[in-house]
């Protein structure tokens, strides 16, 4: 039996099953329990909600009104506005840079990750634990020792201060080796392979046509996390990008906060562009974690239950 | 970590099964070559050329020199690095665990079906990990700030002044909260989900024979979710000692207070980036690396110990 199964749906019986709060329930809710975890919601929601509030504020505002409600001006609009065009639009070019090499990163590391993890979960080749384990053990290299290196030898071949020194990296996943291969291991049924094989398809053929299908759900998970990890990162592209046009938002926001809060040329206006700028370089991934829910939580659940 | 032995062809018995079944064997590593290929360019090569630079310096006259491990032994005397070293291992000791609880009793509330709307919970907890880490510590930075930080205007507005929450003594907690806020609600889905996987016969026996939800969480689900909890914990370990962007950015709030070498990562960026001492900041990170494989197997030992008493 495939695993897979047991886990999507290991509680449609029980009716207070969480991820069904629709439904209503035979077992006692507890208030206590909720009013608590309701407080623990609020600290992880109020400095969001600070954001939101930040950016409808003049620079001016943001000093003279409280942090936590409106001032007295709702610039929300002029302040999106004024950070996408404000020194030539660079703003709007950051954006692209970091959609650009997240997208480009997670689709190519969720390929080698699905190919690879599919094949250490079911080729027994020799060498296929040793591989392996040295992928996985990859994950305690701190980024500085991995970055400086790579850093070097991209400058003597001419990639440094290109977007390829920030997609190359961001190919090489091990964490998504990782849940590729466990997800593989349970979510791809053996008699199915073999029925294809019988069928005389190829081995190549039964993966891009029967395989992949299964994987569906592992796929998204490492597509999203993937690319959080690229939108997110802020070291890589720190040491390897020199030219502000290259800049993904992480790197841009830094130097922005940086001139604002007293840097070289201190400039406050940019304080208001800063908070404006961060609340739009939320907004894609928290929309895309809402979107795939279904998907990257089922492919979490395989990753999480092996030892 | 163990692989289950793949299971016999259908056709065996005759040599011409088995030989294609060698042949179909060895097209794993077709499979596999496209993301070892990339590994190999981009992790074990730079670790290579790393460990090459680690044993050279660079002299002011007479260029590139063979050094042996001069370097490895400044560093092991070098009073900066040992504090980073200590500072992040003792910022481990210190936020770790209070992360993993609050992600652990979060996950147990929502999965125990006693909460109402347990999937708003669920999402709104986990959101902060789409925020970048940078704009995250800008954000908490400002919300700190005694300029127009909403908590020095609270405090104030009750009487009390405005705390300097990136004063000497208080940075290293402030920071604390920044990595729990970021990281608590990943910790806390990776949790949920393998407690979700768990059999609910396993504990619907429990129930019926009276036990409590918190019986119910320490005798069963807890043990039954270890192996996520380990992967938390590692996890964890390997974020901690290799934190970056927190203090580099809380840095130019707070110069006076995070130094350049405040954590081992954002000293090895100085010295290759700043100081130019490529060479050093190679064995530096070397040694950092070192240090979190250590720190990895320690708590795998002490934690698979204590389970083993229990």
């Amino acid at each position: 039996m495939s695993a897979v199964d047991s886990q999507a749906s290991p509680r449609t019986t029980d009716p207070a099953a969480p991820s069904r709060p629709g439904r209503t329930s035979r077992r006692s809710h507890s208030t206590a329990l909720t009013v608590g975890m309701l407080a623990v919601l609020v600290y992880f929601l109020i400095p969001l909600f600070w954001l939101m509030v930040a950016a409808t504020k003049t620079t001016g505002d943001l000093f003279s009104t409280f942090g936590l409600w409106l001032g007295d001006d709702f610039s929300l609009f002029r302040n999106i506005r004024d950070t996408f065009t404000y020194d030539g639009g660079v703003y709007t070019r950051w954006m692209l840079n970091t959609l650009v090499y997240s997208v480009v990163s997670a689709s190519g590391a969720t390929v080698l990750c699905a190919l690879g993890g599919y094949g250490f979960a079911k080729y027994r080749f020799r060498g296929n634990d040793a591989l392996f384990g040295v992928v996985l053990g990859s994950v305690m290299v701190p980024t500085t020792a991995l970055a400086i290196p790579i850093y070097l030898l991209f400058s003597k071949v001419g990639l440094v201060d290109t977007p390829w020194a920030i997609i190359l990296p961001s190919l090489v996943s091990p964490f998504g080796l990782y849940l590729m291969r466990v997800y593989a291991q349970d979510a791809v049924s053996e008699s199915l392979i073999e029925a294809a094989r019988l069928d005389g398809a190829g081995e190549f053929r039964i993966f891009f046509q029967v395989v992949l299908r299964s994987l569906a759900p592992g796929l998204v998970t490492v597509l999203l996390f993937t690319l959080v990890a690229t939108w997110n990162n802020y070291f890589l592209p720190l040491i390897m990008l020199n030219d502000p046009k290259l800049y993904p938002i992480t790197v841009g926001l830094s130097n922005w906060s940086y001139q604002a809060i007293g840097g070289r040329s201190s400039n406050p206006e940019l304080l208001a562009f800063v908070v404006t700028g961060s609340l739009l370089s939320v907004v894609p991934l928290i929309a895309a974690f809402l979107l795939l829910q279904r998907y990257w939580q089922a492919g979490l659940t395989a990753g999480s239950v092996k030892e | 970590m163990s692989t289950e032995v793949q299971s016999a062809p259908t056709v065996s018995g005759s040599r011409r099964a088995r030989r294609t079944t060698s042949a179909r064997t060895s097209v794993g590593y077709l499979f596999v070559a496209p993301f070892l290929l990339m590994f190999a360019g981009l992790f074990i090569l730079p670790l290579v050329y790393a460990a090459y630079l680690s044993l050279f310096t660079e002299r002011l006259i007479g260029g590139k020199a063979f050094a042996g491990f001069a370097n490895y032994s400044r560093a092991l005397g070098d009073d900066r690095l040992i504090g980073g070293i200590i500072r992040v291992a003792q910022f481990f000791a210190f936020q770790v665990p209070i992360m993993l609880l609050l992600a652990l009793l979060a996950a147990l509330a929502i999965d125990s079906g006693l909460l109402r709307y347990s999937k708003v919970f669920r999402l709104g907890i986990f959101l902060p990990y789409a925020v970048p880490s940078v704009v995250a510590t800008l954000m908490w930075g400002y919300l700190y700030g005694r300029d127009f930080g909403p908590i020095g205007q609270v405090t104030e507005a009750f009487g009390l002044g405005k705390p300097d929450l990136l004063g000497p003594n208080v940075a290293f907690g402030s920071m604390a909260n920044v990595v729990t806020w970021e990281f608590t609600g990943y910790n806390m889905i990776i949790i949920y989900a393998a407690l979700r996987a768990i059999p609910t016969d396993l504990y619907e026996a429990a129930a019926v024979d009276g036990a409590n939800a918190w019986r119910i969480a320490w005798h069963i689900k807890i043990p039954a979710i270890r192996p996520a909890l380990m992967l938390c914990l590692i996890f964890s370990v390997i974020g901690s000692f290799q934190l970056f962007a927190e203090p580099q950015l809380l840095q130019r709030l707070a110069p006076s207070v995070i130094d350049s070498a405040y954590t081992p990562n954002l000293y090895a960026y100085t010295l290759a980036f700043t100081g130019q001492e490529v060479n050093y900041a190679a064995a530096v990170s070397f040694l950092l690396g070192l240090v979190i494989v250590i720190a990895s197997y320690a708590v795998l030992f002490v934690t698979s110990r204590g389970s083993r008493r229990a």
